[in-house]
């Protein structure tokens, strides 16, 4: 049997849910490496774009920042983040990849504070390219660590919206329609979000774990269908495109 | 009902403002420009200064001015926190700051979040205006307009906009709803860029990120280059110019000029520097003998690079060439 961390899994499992041939936008740390092992795999014509404005980079090893000189590499254009953003803003962004310190049962990120904001207990870094990739691509695929703090009923701090308060709400609040969160990848499970509700569900659990132990780590009444299944552990391809993309483990050695 | 943010606007202008502040302020002629660090931070960079760095918070960073702000101990700035890095990091460890506008500040993206940062925010020393990446490049886009505003579709819906300073609108022709973005006109900008001419005009490889933009929002501009070149290597081949002479008021040369961030095409980080910084950072007492070692201590940049070393400095180099 192979073996691999929670976060090689989390990699793997997160870059399954990029098409190829697609734009996604992607956040530092490990969205960056999801996409850059869909590219590696299954998705070899996937197209990156880095907020500070690079499209279509051809990555040679792991960047540090979203903005690097490695982000860039034989880019087809390096343009800025009103570049970037503006086209999300026209439509042509289909997926964007996010990272959070907390999701809430309806995609909502939290990446600003956790407590009050003008004294807060957690200061975090804040929206970043979050909120503009979130409000602005058509599918949001985030992916946060899985415990009942992390995944609380509802964020103390919406940074980034995702179906906000259920459904017709971010057409209400202003945001462009047919948008919102699509997957969310933990270290136990891959969720989706019902259609009606706009609340998160469960799709498949990762292998070894549980639903019952999926049920007891989320903060909220997360939907459970009946046909959950496995999670497929990541392959030896997967494995060794992982290990290239990121020789000294900087993300997936965390 | 529209809505509007509850933070406090950190900078406002109108557009008779900005129109003339460009007449009275803004050089039109071919004048050389160069001089040097502590004179131009002395000239521009005053206490309570609205301050915006060009580059993304560790690339393409400008540090001998960030260092000689410090170094002459320039208090109550407001800065720009368009993913703001070790540029933002460092003012704070400088005690420089009052307030900043933030999109992704306090943080090292994969190396994890400031300790100094943190520390800053959290007691209160510094209070925070929350804003986007694409909202603060569209504020900027707004001044270099000459407009008031633009309007977008971000910010919606998010307590991002609860703790910004916007304001929602109606569209007049549709009535969809939209955000409005106030134009931001920084007192003075700090870009370095890979090349310039003594009369300011610029040139920058790979991304803008938004310093072209950047420098025409804002009344002061201060550039360091990698390299001043003649203007020849403008008026030869036009399209290199990023950000033409008339934005631009002081020039001056700055080889490694981002250390310890990454410049592209030149030099990557240097990593081992930026962690030694963090980990000092994890006290104010620590900190403060890091800004003795590398800033209060040494005259200007050439003699932090003495310290450096050109040992590091190559290796760095050949670092960016690996990628």
């Amino acid at each position: 049997m192979t073996s691999y961390t929670s976060i090689e899994l989390m990699a793997a499992v997160a870059s399954h849910q990029l098409e190829d041939g697609k734009i996604v936008g992607v956040g530092t740390g490990l969205p960056m490496i999801a996409g850059l092992l869909a590219q590696k795999t299954h998705a070899p014509n996937l197209i990156i774009f880095f907020e500070a404005g690079s499209i279509a980079p051809q990555v040679p090893t792991l960047p540090i920042s979203v903005g690097d000189s490695r982000c860039a590499h034989k880019a087809v254009a390096a343009t800025g983040l009103a570049g970037i953003m503006e086209t999300g803003q026209r439509g042509m962004i289909d997926y964007a990849f996010l990272g959070g310190a907390e999701v809430d049962m309806y995609g909502n990120i939290n990446s600003t504070v956790i407590g009050d904001h003008d004294s807060p207990k957690v200061r975090l870094p804040g929206s970043g390219g979050a909120n503009d990739f979130g409000s602005l691509s058509w599918r949001t695929i985030i992916i946060a660590r899985h415990d009942k703090a992390k995944l609380p009923e509802k964020v103390s701090f919406i940074t980034t919206p995702g179906y906000i308060e259920g459904p017709g709400a971010r057409e209400k609040a202003g945001l462009p329609k047919g948008t919102g969160p699509y997957k969310v990848i933990t270290n136990l499970a891959l969720m989706g979000f019902d259609e009606e509700t706009c609340r998160m569900k469960l799709i498949s659990v990762h292998p070894g774990v549980t639903v019952d132990q999926v049920k007891e780590n989320t903060g909220f009444d997360l939907i459970i269908p009946e046909d959950v299944s496995i999670s497929s552990a990541p392959t030896e391809e997967e494995l060794s495109a992982l290990r290239q993309i990121d020789p000294d483990g900087i993300i997936i050695g965390k | 009902m529209l809505r509007k943010g509850q933070g406090e606007l950190l900078s406002s202008c109108t557009v008779d403002e900005i129109r003339d502040w460009n007449r009275k302020h803004k050089l039109r002629g071919l004048v050389d420009k160069v001089t040097t660090v502590s004179s131009a931070v002395e000239k521009y960079v005053k206490d309570g200064t609205y301050l915006a760095i060009g580059g993304f918070g560790h690339i393409r960073i400008s540090m001998p001015l960030i260092y000689e702000i410090v170094r002459q101990r320039v208090k109550h700035l407001r800065v720009s926190g368009h993913t703001a890095v070790h540029d933002l990091d460092v003012l704070i460890a400088g005690d420089c700051v009052d307030a900043v506008d933030v999109a992704y500040a306090f943080a090292y993206e994969t190396r994890g979040l400031s300790k100094n940062g943190r520390r800053a925010v959290e007691s209160g020393r510094i209070k925070c205006v929350e804003w986007t990446n694409a909202s603060l490049s569209w504020r900027i886009k707004a001044a270099a307009m000459g407009l008031p505003f633009l309007p977008a579709r971000n910010l919606l819906g998010s307590d991002t906009f609860e703790y910004s300073a916007a304001k929602e609108m109606e569209c007049p022709f549709t009535g969809q709803k939209l955000v409005a973005l106030p134009a931001l006109m920084p007192d003075v900008s700090i870009i370095h860029v890979h090349y310039a001419d003594k009369y300011g005009n610029c040139s920058i490889r790979g991304t803008t990120v938004k310093d072209d933009d950047l420098a025409k929002a804002s009344k002061r501009v201060i550039v360091t280059a990698e390299r001043i070149v003649p203007d020849t290597f403008f008026r030869d081949n036009p399209e290199r110019t990023t950000i033409p002479y008339f934005c631009v008021d002081a020039v001056i040369e700055a080889p490694h000029g981002s250390h310890p961030g990454n410049m592209p095409h030149e030099y990557y980080f240097d990593e081992s520097h930026i962690r030694g910084y963090l980990k000092a950072g994890a006290n104010e007492g620590s900190l403060q003998e890091y800004l003795d070692k590398w800033v209060y201590s040494v005259k200007d940049f050439d003699e932090y690079l003495d310290l450096v070393g050109s040992k590091k400095l190559k290796e760095l180099r050949q670092l960016e060439e690996l990628r």
